[in-house]
């Protein structure tokens, strides 16, 4: 499994780590069963503090994506929900698909729809709900 | 659970006659981490190391090393059998051979351990008959990491480690850097290598004029820290964006620029109450809080 995190997107590396492996899960790239590094493998491999890896692993586990065990590392358990929530992605991104679309013949650039994209996304729930 | 901090420092204060190198720092440094100490070059950053490791006293103040007072020389010593420290400078004796350096050092600790000492000399690529005179600034870097690292210290101090290191060295310290805090040795290392810092620490400390400015974990910053790009249909009025949070803003015509700590969502429901045309939310890497930390100070 590949793993990419990026210090500077304003989101904390666990969380980054935590969103790849869910995702993956989604994808079939993680398959229900399948043994992930145990913390400081990972941490190593990634060079984050091995703080980061085990928060990620906690609070999957807490999710339920994840099972650890004792001395043996961090086992994938995909059941039925995480699966429903793969096809929710999947007709979300083809409302994205659309939406990407309808903006570009408007005539917005990439960049400016990235730009947009990752403004909306760093506004709390919250405030959204509240606009 | 609660742990004792591994360091601890109550107005801890440095002044050489009336210039004051460290200000009253309040700090504490958690076991089971990676602390990062930041500030420019002549922030106070060695000056507090060397009174952690009682190697200069303190004009006043106090503080605790692995629950030992720095102060006294009795617990001094016994706080430095479980320390593991890199001096700025990297103070080796320069007639000495790598290998016979070495072998000199680990006479001096029952937490030596040979295996890691070979491992990392040949890691290194250290040659072992060179004399330490004749070694570059990498290597000599190398060296004096080897000799901390070899070690199984409950609390390894550094400061700046990553000096004359080439990029593949780096690399290979933040690996060790993180390989030692995954066995539980608490770090606290100084640095200027802020990308590097970036990716490995879970907590940063800012110091500034002998001032602790920042003392935060970097999950907390990423989350709290926002620059927020603003443009009105009008000049806008910087005063309607005395916020708490609001560390800086800056205005150019019609267009504002708010650099905030926190409480970003203040700012942008203040920018929409004031009509602003385009409201940008961007986060700040660390190297942009430093900057501004400092530049504010």
């Amino acid at each position: 499994m590949f793993f990419k995190l990026t210090p500077t997107t304003g989101q904390p590396l666990y969380l980054q780590l935590m969103q790849q492996i869910r995702h993956a899960t989604e994808t079939g790239a993680l398959q229900d069963g399948n043994q992930l590094p145990g913390i400081r493998t990972l941490a190593e491999e990634l060079v984050v503090s091995p703080n980061t890896v085990a928060k990620a692993y906690s609070e999957l586990e807490h999710d339920g994506v994840l099972e650890l065990r004792q001395g043996s590392g961090a086992f994938v358990c995909v059941k039925r929900r995480t699966r429903s929530l793969a096809d929710h992605v999947q007709v979300a991104r083809r409302r994205l698909r659309d939406l990407i679309e309808g903006l570009r013949e408007e005539g917005l650039l990439d960049e400016e729809i990235k730009r947009a994209f990752e403004a909306e996304l760093l506004y709390p729930a919250e405030i959204v709900r509240k606009r | 659970m609660t742990y004792m901090p591994v360091i601890q420092t109550r107005d801890l204060t440095k002044s050489y006659g009336c210039v004051a190198a460290v200000r009253a720092l309040n700090l504490s440094v958690e076991p089971n981490r990676i602390t990062a100490f930041l500030g420019q070059n002549g922030a106070g950053k060695s000056t507090t190391i060397k009174m952690l490791l009682g190697m200069i006293r303190p004009s006043c103040g106090e503080g605790t090393v692995l629950g030992k007072l720095i102060t006294n020389a009795k617990e001094n010593r016994e706080m430095r059998r479980t320390v593991a420290y890199v001096a700025e400078n990297k103070p080796l004796y320069g007639y000495m051979t790598v290998e016979q350096t070495i072998r000199f050092a680990s006479s001096f600790y029952s937490d030596w351990r040979t295996d890691v000492a070979r491992r990392l000399l040949n890691e290194y690529k250290l040659p072992p008959q060179r004399k330490v005179a004749s070694l570059s600034k990498g290597m000599r870097t190398k060296l004096a990491l080897l000799l901390a690292f070899a070690r199984r210290p409950e609390l390894l101090i550094l400061d700046e480690p990553s000096e004359g290191l080439d990029p593949v060295g780096i690399e290979h310290l933040l690996q060790t850097l993180v390989a030692e805090s995954a066995e539980g040795v608490a770090i606290f290392f100084s640095s200027h290598q802020i990308a590097e810092v970036e990716r490995v620490a879970d907590h940063v400390c800012i110091l500034d004029k002998g001032c602790l400015m920042v003392d935060a974990s970097l999950d907390q910053l990423r989350q709290c820290y926002r620059r927020i790009d603003l443009v009105f249909p009008f000049p806008p009025d910087e005063r309607e964006f005395r916020i708490t949070g609001v560390e800086r803003v800056r205005t150019k015509g019609h267009q504002m620029s708010v650099f905030a700590s926190g409480n970003a969502e203040a700012v942008v429901e203040r920018a929409r109450d004031l009509d602003a045309i385009s409201v940008e939310v961007a986060p700040v890497g660390l190297r942009d809080i430093f900057l501004e930390t400092v530049k504010e100070n």
